[in-house]
């Protein structure tokens, strides 16, 4: 105590400074997470956090026997397990076709192309998207060809996870690859020199080089994935769905946009999102552990 | 050092940038529509259904010239405009200043900040609480619902504190015994050492303010407030092109003009960032070094 004492009269702007930015971070981000009291209250506006009703595990329970309950879980999980199964993959694998080019000219071009749609507001992907996927668009009629039925893609329940997996690996394939490719520019190149000695060939090489050298990086990153697995990004949900793809497009958080902001189901609403970051929270600890334990490589 | 190459690797090569191509045109393939799009002819443009590589019909700026003229797509860009220059300040600065501070081996409660302002990336009071919070702050519908909350972002936190620890403690301490005060050593010696970091992280927050749409859409219902998202998101999304202003054969043809202004106004709001983001490309590595989310 006495050592922290003398170490804030030396430097007294540090701790001024540093407890301003904690203050931001005390207002910002922990008194929401007090405000999740909410979610065991039946909370109205006018009587506050302190004033309002306290009900239990009333409103969670609400949301187990809701018709939308498993809708929306289901919904969250098939969206997230097929994002995982093709959108996470995909960056690693344009990071290794990079990798393997030598012209740089030629690189860095399908590097900037390929990072293109990242800055593209989700507003206007969504509206490329569903341009394309109308009626007469294009993507609609490209489906014809392949013995789709459809008269309109977007509108039908069947094609929406299709369209919201093929975009988001369209956005973020170029972007996402550029921390795989930082791993791969930091692997040892005297490993190659040594396996090229050794009389390995290239596929080799990336076998036995160059996959393990970015191997914690990959578990790094899917550690995180795994972090969001119930996290759907659900701006482009409530920006793409609409009431005939309801059934295959309603997750969590777009759940709880809806009956939170537009139905104004304050408590309802946060025992919702409460239940969602649980368990989001749970499946990372239980990644990071899993990996720790496995791969000697974890997040914390 | 020169290796002979077999013809199985030749192949791979060949196919490795075919498949690159082919990429890079599907990314490309939709905002060129989108250009070409903006300049077609508007009747044959509202009939056409294939993917366009050049402007259909004869090329004409018409969807500029109504684009140019409709009062709130200007105000929607000015708005942008303001909300992108004062959220990149704001936060850019709030983050350079936490790193700063949190990144001192002389300031001794640093780890203990770090674990605070880490758990929230972990863990958060979700949207409705946040949404209560500004509210009960008083920040809805004005400006800085827009700016405040989302001031520093954690990851681009710790990335620039890892890019500081990097920096040598002997520059700091000889600022020092020339009288440097902390403020001094953050403008004069880190900010600039840390240039090409610093850039990346102003390009993201800048691109993060310019495409924000759903805080917009949650916090702020005065039209003269709207950034151009919102504005965006009324024309492409819902079909609404408010014509007030623009002359009376323009506003009598609505639906005429109807698909030709969706796609300007789309080019109008990409342009400005498709011409940035390219000089930053060789520092992204910078600004999602995975090492720097550990310790």
């Amino acid at each position: 105590m006495t050592r922290l004492l003398k170490n804030y009269r030396q430097h007294k702007t540090l701790y001024w400074v540093g407890g301003l930015i904690l203050l931001y971070f005390i207002v910002f981000s922990y008194l929401p997470m007090g405000g999740l009291v909410m979610a065991f209250q039946n909370f109205k506006l006018a009587d506050g956090i302190f004033g309002s009703e306290f009900v239990g595990l009333a409103q969670f329970e609400k949301f187990f026997n809701s018709p939308y309950f498993e809708r929306v879980i289901v919904n969250t999980l098939v969206l997230s397990g097929y994002d995982l199964l093709f959108n996470f993959p995909a960056p690693i694998l344009l990071a290794f076709l990079l990798n393997e080019i030598r012209n740089r000219a030629f690189k860095r071009t399908v590097q900037t192309v390929t990072y293109m749609p990242y800055f593209i507001s989700m507003v206007v992907i969504c509206g490329l998207i569903v341009d394309f996927t109308d009626s007469e668009g294009v993507v609609t009629r490209l489906a014809h060809l392949f013995g789709s039925d459809a008269t309109s893609l977007i509108a039908s329940p069947s094609a929406f996870r299709p369209i919201f997996i093929i975009s988001n690996i369209w956005q973020s394939i170029g972007f996402n690859s550029i921390v795989f490719l930082a791993a791969l520019a930091g692997v040892d190149q005297d490993l190659y020199e040594a396996a090229r000695i050794d009389g390995a060939g290239h596929f080799r090489q990336w076998l036995h080089v160059t996959l393990p050298g970015i191997a914690p990086t990959i578990m790094i990153m899917l550690i995180l994935r795994i972090g969001q697995i119930m996290n759907v990004n659900f701006e482009k949900v409530i920006l793409l769905y609409n009431t005939s793809t309801m059934a295959t497009a309603d997750v969590i958080s777009s759940y709880v946009y809806r009956v939170g902001l537009l139905d104004r189901q304050y408590s309802y609403s946060t025992a919702v999102g409460l239940f969602n970051s649980v368990i989001s929270f749970v499946l990372l600890l239980t990644a990071n552990a899993l990996s720790k334990r496995f791969s000697q490589t974890s997040l914390f | 050092m020169k290796i002979k190459e077999g013809p199985g690797r030749k192949l791979f090569l060949a196919a490795d940038a075919a498949v690159l191509v082919l990429l890079a045109l599907a990314c490309l393939a939709p905002v060129l529509h989108t250009f070409a799009a903006s300049f077609s002819d508007p009747v044959a443009l509202a009939q056409n259904h294939n993917l366009l590589f050049w402007p259909i019909g004869q090329p004409t700026v018409k969807g500029y010239e109504i684009v140019l003229q409709n009062r709130s797509i200007w105000t929607g860009y000015l708005n942008t405009l303001f909300y992108v220059v004062a959220g990149t300040l704001t936060g850019v600065l709030a983050t350079a200043v936490a790193a700063f501070v949190f990144s001192r081996r002389s300031f001794l409660p640093a780890n203990f900040c770090m674990l605070v302002v880490s758990f929230t990336m972990l863990f958060n009071g979700g949207l409705i609480p946040t949404y209560i919070l500004v509210d009960s702050l008083g920040l809805i519908n004005t400006r800085l619902s827009l700016i405040l909350p989302t001031a520093i972002n954690v990851f681009n936190l710790i990335v620039l504190k890892t890019a500081f620890q990097g920096i040598p403690d002997s520059l700091e301490e000889s600022a020092k015994l020339d009288g440097a005060g902390d403020l001094y050593i953050l403008f004069h010696i880190y900010l600039p050492l840390a240039r090409a970091t610093v850039a990346v992280i102003v390009l993201f927050v800048a691109v993060f303010h310019w495409n924000s749409w759903f805080q917009a859409s949650i916090y702020l219902n005065k039209r003269e407030l709207y950034p151009l998202q919102i504005i965006l998101q009324e024309i492409l999304m819902q079909g609404n092109i408010s014509l007030t202003g623009t002359s009376a054969d323009i506003a009598s043809s609505y639906s005429l003009y109807h698909t030709l202004v969706q796609y300007t106004t789309i080019v109008v709001s990409i342009v400005p960032i498709l011409c940035v983001y390219p000089f930053l490309q060789k520092h992204f590595t910078k600004g999602v070094m995975v090492g720097a989310i550990k310790g």
